[in-house]
């Protein structure tokens, strides 16, 4: 492979280093109208009446739009493939607020400060209703947060919604009853993980106008673009062909932007005044009114036997929706389907979730999307199994450790065809030095240093429902435009789908142009999540690259009056594949490429489309070292091994940039990350000074190696990368303060307070 | 109020509001590489140089900068880009929101302290969040760009 | 973002005291950190920037720094090393950044009287006085008591002695606020033990310090820092709850003695 698996610079890195004007806010046009939003204070309540007279006639005021002027149709704003399965939960507007922060009016005007002011003059008055805050209090809590009519889901998802009771299900294999009763030694715990902020640098933001045939077109920071388009037709009641959208670079998602936040607003005053307008959300808005991770309870239950034999695993998930059920049904599902095939060896497993509605802001898709709530919960249960068993937390791992070639139960029974995960193991495991650090070292009175480890997996792409389409043309001086709807958010999809462009095109990358997203104009994707790009949309491009090429050898043939079987194509030229230097048979694709566009030429383009029947699961061992301060709590990173199997990295830089901003996100998650709630449903850490995410000071050494297996359903054995690699930290930290001061940690954040307590507990 | 100063070595003459904050004073004159990633003065994304001094364009006035010399990363974009290869060599310009912001303060560090190790350097750069690449490649760029300006290494 | 009608620069102190008087709703600029995320509609700023009052000066007997020195200006101070080892230094070398620090001034945060200062808490355990404008000269425990008023905080001036100090503080990450902040100084034989971010605003532990000798033994440090649990009050906030900063009271004290010794 001449480009594949090479550290190329990204194709857009000059333009983002040298600060060039290419993201959302900066291309807007100086004359949109600003658009705000007036939020509820009250996490439950309903409008009873509501003046917005005296602001809709306040000086550079264009509209103050209500509950009262929305389209009537409920919708999901999670970015799913139709039917989605999120209930239709949500108006633009509605006259019952269930959060604080839910939106209560749109204003919007000529400059900032009218429309500060304008809102100020809007008066409202609440029917207030006791919020339901705690997601174990919420079944058949006396508010009922989702009374409304029309209420609907595409699925039967086990929702009884006026029981607070968003959705619910699970599965069994083998008979976990008998084999709980048969085990030595039994781990029956609980683990709770707490809602955290995806918290990207750029916040959500989108302008919007009507262009000249009146069509509505969103310009928007999203992961999602089709999807947006979707969400907006139905929510604005609009047929989707009126709507364009298109994504500029944008400054990160993690997740946050697979659900629409900020795209509607705009839309909506754009509609209704014919007038561009914008809308920028500032950090504290940011925090408030969008999607966070969910909340998840979680009671793991693990037997084996007295060789540490894994007989049985049950998983019972409690998670938090939040007021809205974006990703309600689908991310509770990996907190079981990504974690309990690890241990599919396992003679039974048992996974139950229930998910519930409270008067929270709405929780959402983020980077590992359930699967790392449910990671931390397992990965947990079974170092406590070790400790239990009187064994090697690895050696448990290893001796219970899913296979290639293994039908996989919980993973809805696929089968295994790439797995490097033993490797994963025993590389991280000598990377860091479990043989001399294990459990602990005492370095002084005070302090101790300690090793943890953890694994994981994930998937790439959702089976049989994401889609990829690519469109590759050979333009006329021998470069190729590759169309793609898959969404390059700082991730380096533009770059790594280019590579493989590259690689099937045999030509140097820059002959590759990649083209931003624009739904009028690029084939239609499912968006960057799941893990999808690389492999799926990946594997879109391997085809249609293959496609063009047979067409390119086609095309040289008519010129060169040749039978086309026997051509070739190296990149540069078109040739007799059987006779090298026989001249008259032999094209180059820049003569080729000028000939076509010229008279009666034919003008090259393929395009393709995939999914896939698999998600092969990426891999990593995760292995942390730590310093405590037995007199404060104080635990310090010292060491970050992650080792990972994601198949080929198609570029090693930036699968290992992923990995170390993964691991950073995790730790962050681990120790201090927390949003938390005040009594009245008032977040408490709603800006980056109270809501503290890492800074190069709170971390130490980060090492991250590639033990790659080859997954053949990938493009050039690749699976994914974005999401497996926020998973270890948490279990794996909690693992190590086990090690350093024997105390058991179970909920999420492990602040040096909560350690120090608990060791004081325990003494 | 009217205020002069010179921007990237450019004089400006201006009729400001007093209230008027300084990133969104150079945003409207078209300094669009400048960002906003927090309300609350501690991100460091809106990071431009005030008499050659690393300030925070989110929490000063335009109306405080009447005779001063700002320079954003347009001003400086040779020396931008220069930084920003070891950085494309590392692929740890991820999403690249934070880079102006974090390029503007590497570039005031390379001009303050001489040999940093790498405590100071992450202790100078700590102001400077980054959501996406987790520090560590950004912390490689420095090292070799550091290097590379000693003579010793080259971006590869 | 606050709201501002005009923008004025000072030419004089009198000027700048006359201004700040002339209206309500006036108010004195200092780094703009804090006051950027208030929302108030004020009626003129005062830019102090031109009046000199952004230096570190050695006088006779005392250290002077000016109302608009920068955070910054504190952490690379020769004078001040010199004076008073790393203790200020260390105080604010956690604050958020160096562009941050580059632009805060010792005026706001002082002024503003924030209960979790690490300044504040630094400058206590020295000998620090406040220069008020009309407010006159006076120690910074009476200031840090005194109720807010209208005034122009001019300088601070600390005492030079031959002070050995020490700065603990405990963060739940490394820029945030403290969640415990102690600062500890010894000069001759007579000890200062300061306590910020309890998270009511900082003070001296002046029993626990009485009970230190010049070179104290484990028994007589433990039984300085059960005496300012004793002594002081401490609460819960987001950061931490009351039990555990009794906790950190303990052990910051106990390493801020054991430093100073060394
Ligand atoms: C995100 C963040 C994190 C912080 N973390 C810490 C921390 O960890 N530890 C810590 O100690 N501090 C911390 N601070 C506080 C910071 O260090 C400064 O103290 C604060 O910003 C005030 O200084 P300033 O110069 O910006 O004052 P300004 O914001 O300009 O002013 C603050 C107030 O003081 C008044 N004022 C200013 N100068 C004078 C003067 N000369 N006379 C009279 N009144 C005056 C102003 O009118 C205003 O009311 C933090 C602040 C922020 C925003
Ligand atoms: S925008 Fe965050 S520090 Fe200026
Ligand atoms: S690269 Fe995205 S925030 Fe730094």
């Amino acid at each position: 492979m001449r480009i594949v698996n090479t550290a190329v610079p990204k194709v857009d890195a000059m333009a983002l280093v040298t600060g060039k004007p290419v993201y959302t806010d900066d291309l807007a046009p100086k004359n949109c109208l600003i658009v705000k939003l007036l939020r509820s204070p009250h996490a439950f309540a309903k409008i009873c009446d509501m003046d917005t007279a005296v602001a809709a006639q306040m000086p550079g005021i264009a509209c103050v739009i209500t509950h009262r002027d929305v389209p009537r149709h409920r919708f999901t704003m999670a970015g799913q493939s139709y039917p989605e399965p999120s209930p239709y939960d949500r108006l633009i507007l509605d006259q019952i607020v269930r959060y604080v922060g839910d939106p209560v009016a749109i204003v919007a005007g000529t400059t900032e400060k009218e429309v500060e002011k304008a809102m100020r003059e809007i008066t409202v008055s609440y029917e207030v209703f006791e919020p339901v805050l705690d997601p174990e209090k919420a079944l058949d809590h006396p508010s009922v947060i989702h009374p409304e009519k029309d209420w609907h889901v595409n699925f039967d998802i086990g929702s009884q919604v006026e029981r607070n009771l968003c959705c619910s299900g699970g599965f069994e294999s083998g008979d976990t009853g008998a084999e709980f009763s048969a085990s030595d030694v039994i781990v029956d715990e609980v683990y709770h993980v707490k809602a955290n902020s995806q918290a990207m640098m750029e916040t959500f933001r989108t302008y919007t106008y009507l262009d000249h045939n009146n069509r509505l077109t969103i310009v928007t920071s999203t992961q999602i673009p089709f999807h947006i388009r979707q969400i907006a037709a139905r929510a604005l009641g609009i047929p989707k062909q009126n709507i364009r959208v298109i994504k500029p670079r944008i400054g990160a998602g993690f997740g946050a932007k697979q659900t629409l936040i900020s795209e509607l607003f705009p839309a909506i005053v754009t509609l209704t005044t014919g007038k561009p307008a914008k809308i920028v959300f500032d950090r504290t808005e940011s925090f408030i009114g969008s999607t966070s991770r969910h909340e998840m309870i979680i009671r793991v239950k693990v037997g084996a036997d007295k060789e540490g034999k894994l007989l049985a695993i049950h998983l019972h998930t409690l998670s938090n929706t939040g007021a809205y059920g974006e990703h309600a049904p689908t991310t509770v599902g990996l907190s079981g389907h990504k974690t309990l095939p690890l241990y599919n060896k396992a003679k039974a497993c048992k996974f139950s979730y229930q998910v519930v509605y409270t008067n929270t802001m709405s929780a959402g898709a983020f980077r590992g999307y359930g699967a790392t709530q449910g990671t931390f919960a397992l990965e947990s249960a079974m170092n406590e199994l070790a400790a239990k068993l009187g064994m090697d937390p690895l050696t448990l791992r290893l001796k219970n450790l899913l296979e290639e070639g293994e039908i996989l139960t919980a993973y809805h029974g696929e089968k295994l065809n790439s797995c490097a995960l033993e490797a994963c193991i025993q590389k991280g495991r000598e990377m860091i030095g479990w043989e001399k650090k294990f459990p602990c070292v005492r370095i002084s009175d005070t302090k101790v240093r300690a090793v943890g480890a953890a694994i994981t997996m994930q998937g790439s792409s959702i089976p049989n429902i994401d889609m990829a389409a690519v469109e590759v043309r050979l333009q006329d001086d021998a470069y190729y435009t590759l169309m793609i709807g898959a969404t390059d958010m700082g991730t380096g999809c533009d770059t790594i789908l280019a590579q493989i462009a590259a690689e099937c095109l045999e030509c140097e990358l820059d002959k590759i142009i990649v083209s931003g997203v624009d739904t009028d104009h690029s084939p239609y994707d499912t968006g960057s999540y799941a893990s999808s790009t690389t492999f799926l949309t990946g594997m879109a491009v391997v085809k249609a690259c293959e496609r063009l090429k047979g067409k390119i050898i086609r095309a040289a043939g008519l010129r060169l009056k040749t039978d086309p079987a026997a051509l070739a194509f190296d990149g540069r030229a078109i040739f007799n594949d059987n006779e090298k230097d026989d001249e008259k048979n032999r094209i180059n694709l820049d003569d080729l490429a000028k000939s076509l566009v010229v008279g009666a030429g034919h003008c090259l383009s393929a395009t393709a489309s995939h999914s896939s029947p698999v998600s092969p699961p990426p891999f990593m061992a995760g292995f942390v070292e730590i310093e405590m301060d037995l007199e404060t709590g104080k635990t310090h990173v010292i060491d970050y091994v992650g080792v990972v199997d994601c198949g080929t990295p198609i570029n090693p830089n930036l699968a290992r940039l992923q990995t170390e901003g993964g691991i950073v996100q995790g730790i962050g998650m681990a120790l201090f990350e927390d949003i938390t709630y005040g009594k009245t449903g008032k977040m408490m850490n709603n800006s980056f000074m109270q809501y503290k995410i890492p800074s190069r000071l709170d971390l130490g050494e980060i090492r991250v190696a590639f033990q790659s297996s080859y997954e053949p359903a990938g493009p050039f054995g690749a699976k994914s990368i974005g999401e497996v690699v926020i998973n270890t930290p948490a279990p794996a930290i909690a693992h190590a303060i086990t090690n350093a001061c024997g105390i058991h940690l179970r909920t999420l954040p492990m602040t040096a307070e909560n350690i120090l307590m608990k060791i004081r507990e325990k003494q | 109020m009217q205020i002069s100063c010179d921007i990237n070595g450019k004089a400006y003459t201006r009729h400001i509001e007093p209230d008027l904050v300084l990133i969104d004073f150079l945003r409207d004159l078209g300094f669009l590489s400048l960002k906003q990633g927090c309300d609350t003065t501690n991100c460091g994304l809106c990071t431009v140089w005030v008499d050659g001094t690393p300030r925070l364009s989110c929490a000063m006035l335009a109306a405080g900068i009447q005779g001063r010399q700002i320079t954003t990363i347009e001003g400086v974009e040779k020396e931008a880009a220069a930084f920003g290869q070891f950085l494309a060599a590392q692929g740890a310009d991820q999403c690249g929101f934070c880079s102006p912001g974090f390029i503007m303060n590497v570039l005031a560090m390379e001009r303050e302290l001489t040999d940093p190790s790498d405590d100071q350097i992450k202790h100078y750069l700590a102001g400077n969040l980054c959501r996406c690449t987790g520090y560590a490649g950004q912390m490689r760029a420095i090292t070799l760009y550091l290097g590379a300006r000693k003579g010793e290494l080259s971006c590869e | 973002m606050f709201g501002l009608k005009e923008y004025r620069v000072a030419q004089s102190l009198d000027q700048a005291d006359q201004l700040l008087h002339e209206h309500k709703n006036n108010v004195i600029l200092g780094g703009l950190l804090w006051m950027r995320m208030g929302r108030k509609n004020y009626h003129t700023g005062i830019d102090l920037s031109q009046l000199g009052l952004d230096r570190i000066l050695e006088t006779e007997e005392a250290i002077e720094i000016g109302c608009m020195t920068r955070l910054r200006q504190i952490e690379t101070s020769g004078i001040l090393d010199a004076c008073f080892g790393r203790v200020l230094a260390d105080a604010v070398s956690h604050i958020v950044g160096v562009q941050f620090r580059n632009a805060a001034t010792m005026g706001g945060s002082v002024f503003s009287r924030f209960s979790f200062s690490d300044v504040v808490t630094a400058l206590l355990a020295l000998e620090t006085h406040v220069h008020l404008y009309r407010g006159g000269i006076l120690p910074l425990e009476t200031f840090l008591e005194s109720s807010p008023q209208r005034d122009i905080l001019v300088k601070l001036s600390l005492k030079k002695k031959a002070w050995k100090t020490s700065y603990q503080s405990h963060r739940m990450t490394a820029t945030d606020f403290p969640v415990l902040a102690a600062a500890i100084s010894c000069c001759e034989d007579r000890w200062r033990i300061s306590l910020g971010a309890r998270p009511s605003r900082a003070k001296l532990a002046t029993k626990a310090a009485a009970l230190l000798p010049k070179k104290p033994d484990a028994a007589q440090i433990a039984a300085a820092c059960d005496q300012v649990v004793e002594e002081m009050s401490f609460g819960g906030n987001q950061r931490g709850t009351r039990e555990y900063r009794e906790i950190l009271a303990k052990v910051l004290v106990k390493r801020g003695v054991e430093a100073v010794c060394r």
